[in-house]
């Protein structure tokens, strides 16, 4: 019965394709704005996840405080309160498992004929190991040539294409600020960073050389970020308070003075991340839920003409023996099969939104089997709930009332 | 054993702008099991009135109508869904078949809720087609076909779960004699052989002729009750009954 009753409800949609095609409208952008929403938040939060753990788990990033020019502060990082001895007290604190001090610079980056802008940084070998960051070819320097202030660099792998190409650069020179450089290594791709900027547009060079060479002032020793390596999770906290103690003691600073350091979390800047993330889901969630809405009142608007229109249709299968359940069956159908058509266009108009939002936003929107389940879940839901209404007044009609119209 | 049908005293009225029209007076009528009989009446005395009342589709104001014994007043409306569905077969003045449905799907619509399977189903609702010379057209809509087929179709349909109680709301005006008279052969044979009880309101005297029983009806009353005689046949029963 449930069968045949599909057919016919399945047939008097089609008799009325235009309005079907109207009615569904409502439901098919409710359900796209949901399956992107879903698609996009996906992405974002995976986007987060490999940015989090590119950077290597528990770690701690300290930077410089402002700049003080007598009474104007500059932006975090610009001053110089950083210095290579707090890297090697911080070292000696308790569940702190690597530091790598480093400092950075924008550059022109010229290899024979060919020129690149990009950034310099200089730092230690334990920064690699900070930020989980292995060579992909060739070698990282030694702890010897960042002492002996060698001019060895690492470089990212877009540099390496923009300077070399095909070519490879494996003992290559590169000249930053006029001085030479040889290429020992080349480091694994990485791919973008929170903001979209690309982090393999870098050099890593030994920090004495860059602090010597680039700045060419090696007696300021001062740097502007040291990462540090912590044992494990559950020490974050207090490593993190240990660090800022530590620091407003070496820095002398006074208890009425702010810190001229900062020391970040990853959790923290993650935490910025899902806030930005959920607010972009809410939005698109208030959409199609608008839109869903809107369409089950569509859907319940057109099950109303149509139970006034076929009047004497109910009238009819009532007289052969149509229950009331049975013609609430119908009409349930009816609206079920238009929400549940809907959201099956919806879903594929919102996987195709996802996936060119995906080329423009430069990350993966995958539309999961979850995401799909709960569109027809919602779809159902709808149907029924808004399909109720003028099912109901079809089943009440009396047979006699509704033959003779 | 009770009568299939009693009526006592059943009064309808409608409801209208005007006031209310009373289209039953007060009808007073019972019918054994395998009765064949026609009902007969000027036009607008009340005939539909009354076999809506029968076929359950409409309920006396006053008075009171009892099926197998059972007053119908006391029936759930699913129990009346039930005798619709399968104690009563109605064939409509107006056919009223469904528009969008085949002939074949018409016929079988009464056993969809009855809950018969659908190879079931087709199979009778295509011997039931044949049954009234229609083999040919199962696919036809109802638009596709004339009055008359449209009408056997109606009747076919009528059959489909195999009632009782058959009742036929001028079955052979759309009919040219000789297919009137096939149905009406039909009729007569599911009454004498599976002994199904036929009421048929007609304003032809020749179908009359064939029943056992005529009740004439005018301005909402009964008239004339007993057997097919002349004078109740043409109308003049005041002068015999
Ligand atoms: N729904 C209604 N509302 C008001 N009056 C009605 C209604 N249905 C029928 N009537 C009136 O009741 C009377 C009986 O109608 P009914 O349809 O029973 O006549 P009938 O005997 O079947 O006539 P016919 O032979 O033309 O079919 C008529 O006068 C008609 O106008
Ligand atoms: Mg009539």
């Amino acid at each position: 019965m449930i069968y045949t009753m599909l057919i016919e409800a399945w047939s008097a949609l089609v008799a009325n394709r235009l309005r079907s095609a109207l009615t569904m409208l409502g439901m098919i952008i409710g359900v796209a704005a949901v399956i992107l929403m879903l698609a996009i938040g996906g992405g974002v939060q995976k986007q987060v996840s490999d940015a989090v753990s590119g950077l290597g788990s528990n770690m701690l990033i300290v930077t410089a405080g402002s700049g003080r020019q007598g009474p104007l502060s500059g932006g975090a990082g610009t001053g110089a309160s950083l210095r290579i001895e707090d890297a090697d007290a911080i070292a000696k604190i308790d569940n702190v498992a690597a530091v790598a001090p480093s400092t950075s610079l924008a550059a022109q980056v010229v290899a024979g004929p060919v020129n690149w802008a990009t950034q310099v940084t200089g730092t230690v070998p334990g920064y690699f190991t900070v930020n989980a960051w292995p060579a992909g070819d060739g070698r990282l320097f030694t702890d010897r040539e960042d002492r002996a202030g060698a001019r060895v660099a690492v470089l990212g792998q877009t540099v390496a294409d923009k300077l070399f190409g095909a070519n490879d650069p494996m003992g290559q020179t590169v000249r930053i600020k006029g001085v030479s450089f040889t290429v020992v290594g080349l480091l694994e791709h990485r791919g973008q960073g929170f903001g979209g900027q690309d982090r393999d547009d870098v050099i890593v060079v030994p920090l004495t050389s860059a602090l010597r060479l680039l700045q060419g002032n090696a007696i300021r020793r001062s740097i502007r970020i040291i990462s540090v390596g912590v044992a494990s999770a559950a020490a974050l906290d207090q490593v993190t308070d240990d660090i800022a103690t530590l620091l407003r003691r070496l820095h002398r600073l006074r208890a009425a003075d702010q810190d001229d350091f900062s020391v970040a979390n990853l959790t923290a800047i993650t935490d910025t991340l899902s806030t930005t993330t959920a607010a972009i889901s809410l939005l698109l969630a208030a959409i199609g839920s608008i839109s869903l809405v809107v369409g089950g009142i569509g859907i319940m608007n057109i099950m109303l003409v149509s139970v006034t229109e076929r009047t004497r249709e109910i009238g009819i299968r009532m007289a052969i023996g149509a229950s009331r359940a049975a013609v609430r069956l119908q009409f349930l159908l009816e609206a079920l099969m238009l929400s549940l058509i809907g959201c099956g266009i919806g879903v594929a108009v919102g996987t195709g939104l996802a996936m060119l939002a995906g080329r423009f936003i430069g990350f993966d929107t995958a539309v999961t089997v979850f995401a799909v389940v709960v569109a027809f879940a919602v779809s159902a839901s709808i149907g029924i709930f808004f399909g109720w209404w003028p099912a109901t007044r079809a089943a009440r009609l009396s047979p006699i009332e509704a033959l003779r119209s | 054993m009770p009568p299939l049908l009693a009526l006592d005293a059943v009064v309808k009225d409608y409801a209208s702008e005007a006031g209310t029209f009373r289209a039953l007076h007060g009808v007073s009528v019972e019918v054994q099991k395998g009765e064949f009989m026609a009902i007969m009446g000027p036009s607008g005395s009340g005939k539909s009135t009354l076999m809506n009342i029968i076929g359950c589709l409409d309920t006396p104001t006053t008075g009171t109508y009892r099926f197998e014994g059972t007053d119908t007043a006391t029936l759930s409306e699913g129990a009346l869904a039930k005798l619709r569905n399968a104690g009563i077969g109605f064939i409509f003045q107006q056919f009223n078949l469904l528009p969008r449905l085949s002939a074949l799907a018409n016929v079988a619509l009464p056993m969809v809720y009855s809950g018969v399977a659908s190879g079931e189903r087709n199979a009778r609702a295509q011997a039931l087609l044949a049954s009234v010379g229609l083999a040919d057209k199962p696919r036809s809509r109802p638009s596709q076909l004339s009055g008359g087929q449209q009408q056997r179709v109606a009747v076919a349909r009528s059959l489909a779960n195999n009632p009782q109680l058959l009742l036929a709301d001028e079955p052979t005006g759309a009919l040219d004699t000789r297919t009137g008279v096939e149905v009406l052969g039909l009729f007569r044979a599911l009454n004498e052989q599976k002994g199904v009880t036929v009421v048929i309101v007609t304003h032809d005297p020749e179908v009359a002729r064939a029943t056992n029983r005529v009740v004439r009806i005018q301005d909402g009353l009964v008239f004339y009750d007993g057997p097919p005689t002349e004078a109740a046949l043409y109308g003049h029963a005041e002068a015999t009954a």
